[in-house]
């Protein structure tokens, strides 16, 4: 067996002394779509940005294709990396927030351009020319000259994802993508994302869409109160759950 | 009555009585204003003519403001010349203050601890205090240290060295006063700044891969310039009024000129009146500029930007022409 894409063994994490995450073990092998799921609260957008040391974890062993996150291990000592370090892991990993976050000051083509021009120095033309390639891609062409808020939800959503993607990641961590759209908008955004999983994309997605988690992901990890209560086949975890507490959750969500 | 479209009504809008006094003291007041302002006195002088074999002598009046001592100053040369050096300090105290600003802001939002307590302090001494204080100690600075040098510290070798005074003349001493201070509070205005933009996008630029350095330069500085804009312009006003301070090391500024016209010529009102139109005049002009700057910077971020001042008369005009027409009644009721 290959080695996993994202490992993490045990990882804690607390803010002014709460414990958000309480050891959380949790694997996914390459191409595989593992979905999050849990409470608000339960920790899972806090372990999804772990994972591209957006928050610094504070115990435990995470590693993303074999190398540690923010770390480097030299003989029985763990030093930490510095910035330049820590942007060049962060570039092959993409990631697509709740609230889109786009560039407000920048139009759509200059929004997906900028990462590959200024972090990895791809050339502009190239760049321009592969970003109109994944707004196709993402069925947004011709809006390559729209400013972010001149798009709906769901299209600024799409963006977000192009925006990731331009960069080429190895792995796509997407927290809540469709959360803060309109339920008519949650579809296109979802869209996209199987698209993207049969395009054989490694992907984690925190998500509250258990039509999609079902359908698209070879595992899901339930969260709650900062660990993995229950994880396995979406098909059966998600149907007849073992925990009381997933059970619970999944009457509330359903 | 509502219900029926073709119904028009006759609305007789309520009286404001208090209003009408109001009005007629306040004209009271405003023609006494006006009446003040060019009224004249008798000067002192008594002129005598020789008028059917005797003397008649009446007193010869001036204007009580000296509008004419005004018009023959208002573009004297020396006047000129202390206005160009007030908009020379202002410009360049105020280039001082935003480069300064901008780079304290962001030391102060740096989690290097150092960083951050250095700007904090730097704000801390030059707010703290007054800025006819400051301009007061730059100018007195050779008192302090005589000798400038560039050397190794705590050692007597030096590369160069100068007198202070030739570095700090008086002008450069306001420039550097005057910049500081704005410094201090410009960094305050950048760091507002700075902290409305959405953490969001810091977030975004970062999970791509980008460098702080980056992630301000290309994400954060340029949203936050529409925060900072406005309050410039205000700043450069503002500026322009406190290089006046800057008399008080004798450099000539247009304040220092009316000064020395006047300690000749006694004419200290009219001097004085002269010297605040010219200050109107120029931060009138920078006010439009700053109108102008801020509608530009709204794009984007406003959907009906302030109506500039030619269309606000145009829409004032609409508005009286369609009160005129309430006036005379009006359809009531939405047409069925």
């Amino acid at each position: 067996m290959t080695e996993p894409m994202v490992e993490a063994i045990g990882v804690h994490k607390s803010y002014a002394g709460v414990e958000v995450l309480q050891g959380v073990n949790l694997t996914v092998a390459r191409g595989e779509v593992t979905c999050l799921i849990g409470p608000s609260g339960s920790g899972k957008s806090t372990f999804l940005r772990c994972i591209n040391h957006l928050e610094k974890h504070d115990a435990g062993e995470l590693r993303v294709d074999g190398e540690l996150v923010g770390y480097e291990a030299k003989g029985d000592k763990l030093y930490e990396l510095n910035d330049r370090r820590i942007c060049q892991e962060r570039s092959q990993i993409g990631m697509v927030f709740q609230r889109f976050n786009l560039f407000q000051n920048l139009n759509v083509l200059e929004n997906i351009t900028t990462g590959p021009v200024k972090v990895k120095d791809v050339n502009e033309e190239l760049s321009k020319k592969f970003a109109r390639e994944l707004l196709v891609r993402v069925g947004l062409e011709g809006k390559e000259k729209n400013y972010p808020t001149q798009l709906s939800g769901g299209q600024q959503q799409r963006v977000a994802i192009a925006r990731a993607l331009a960069m080429e990641p190895k792995l796509m961590l997407f927290d809540e993508p469709t959360s803060a759209l309109d339920p008519e908008l949650v579809g296109e955004v979802l869209d996209v994302m199987k698209d993207l999983a049969r395009s054989g994309m490694t992907m984690i997605v925190v998500t509250h869409e258990m039509g999609f988690a079902k359908e698209v992901a070879d595992t899901v990890y339930f969260l709650d109160q900062g660990v993995i209560e229950e994880s396995g086949d979406p098909k059966v975890v998600l149907t007849s759950p073992s925990s009381p507490r997933l059970q619970s959750f999944l009457s509330k969500v359903l | 009555m509502g219900t029926n479209g073709d119904a028009a009504v006759k609305v007789v809008p309520v009286r404001h009585v208090g209003q009408w006094f109001g009005l007629a003291f306040l004209a009271l007041f405003i023609a006494m204003l006006i009446h003040t302002i060019f009224s004249k006195i008798p000067s002192g002088v008594r002129k005598c003519h020789f008028v059917a074999a005797r003397y008649i002598c009446h007193p010869v009046l001036k204007w009580r403001f000296g509008w004419n001592d005004i018009f023959h100053y208002f573009t004297n040369h020396l006047v000129l010349r202390g206005l160009l050096i007030t908009l020379e300090l202002t410009a360049i105290a105020m280039l001082i203050g935003i480069v300064l600003g901008v780079f304290v802001a962001i030391m102060r939002l740096s989690h290097n601890r150092l960083l951050s307590g250095a700007a904090w302090t730097y704000t801390w001494i030059f707010r703290g205090t007054p800025v006819y204080v400051q301009i007061l100690m730059w100018g007195a600075i050779a008192f302090l240290y005589p000798q400038l040098a560039i050397g190794i510290p705590f050692t007597h070798i030096y590369l160069v060295h100068f007198g202070a005074n030739s570095v700090f003349s008086l002008f450069n001493a306001a420039v550097t006063a005057l910049g500081l201070n704005e410094g201090a509070y410009f960094s305050e205005i950048v760091r507002s700044g700075l902290i409305a933009v959405d953490e969001g996008q810091t977030e975004a630029a970062m999970s791509l891969g980008m460098t702080r350095g980056q992630t301000l330069r290309l994400v954060v500085l340029p949203q936050a310039m529409r925060v900072i804009i406005p309050p410039t312009g205000n700043e450069v006003i503002s500026m322009l009024k406190t290089t006046s301070l800057v008399s008080a090391i004798a450099v000539v500024d247009l304040l220092g000129a009316v000064t020395n016209i006047y300690n000749q010529t006694y004419q200290i009102m009219p001097m004085l009146i002269m010297a605040s139109l010219w200050y109107l005049i120029v931060s009138t002009i920078l006010s439009v500029g700053q109108f102008y700057l801020e509608r530009y910077f709204a794009r984007g971020a406003l959907r009906t930007p302030p109506l500039t001042p030619i269309q606000r008369v145009r829409r004032d005009l609409r508005g009286i022409a369609s009160k005129y027409r309430t006036r005379r009644g009006v359809r009531v009721g939405a047409p069925s």
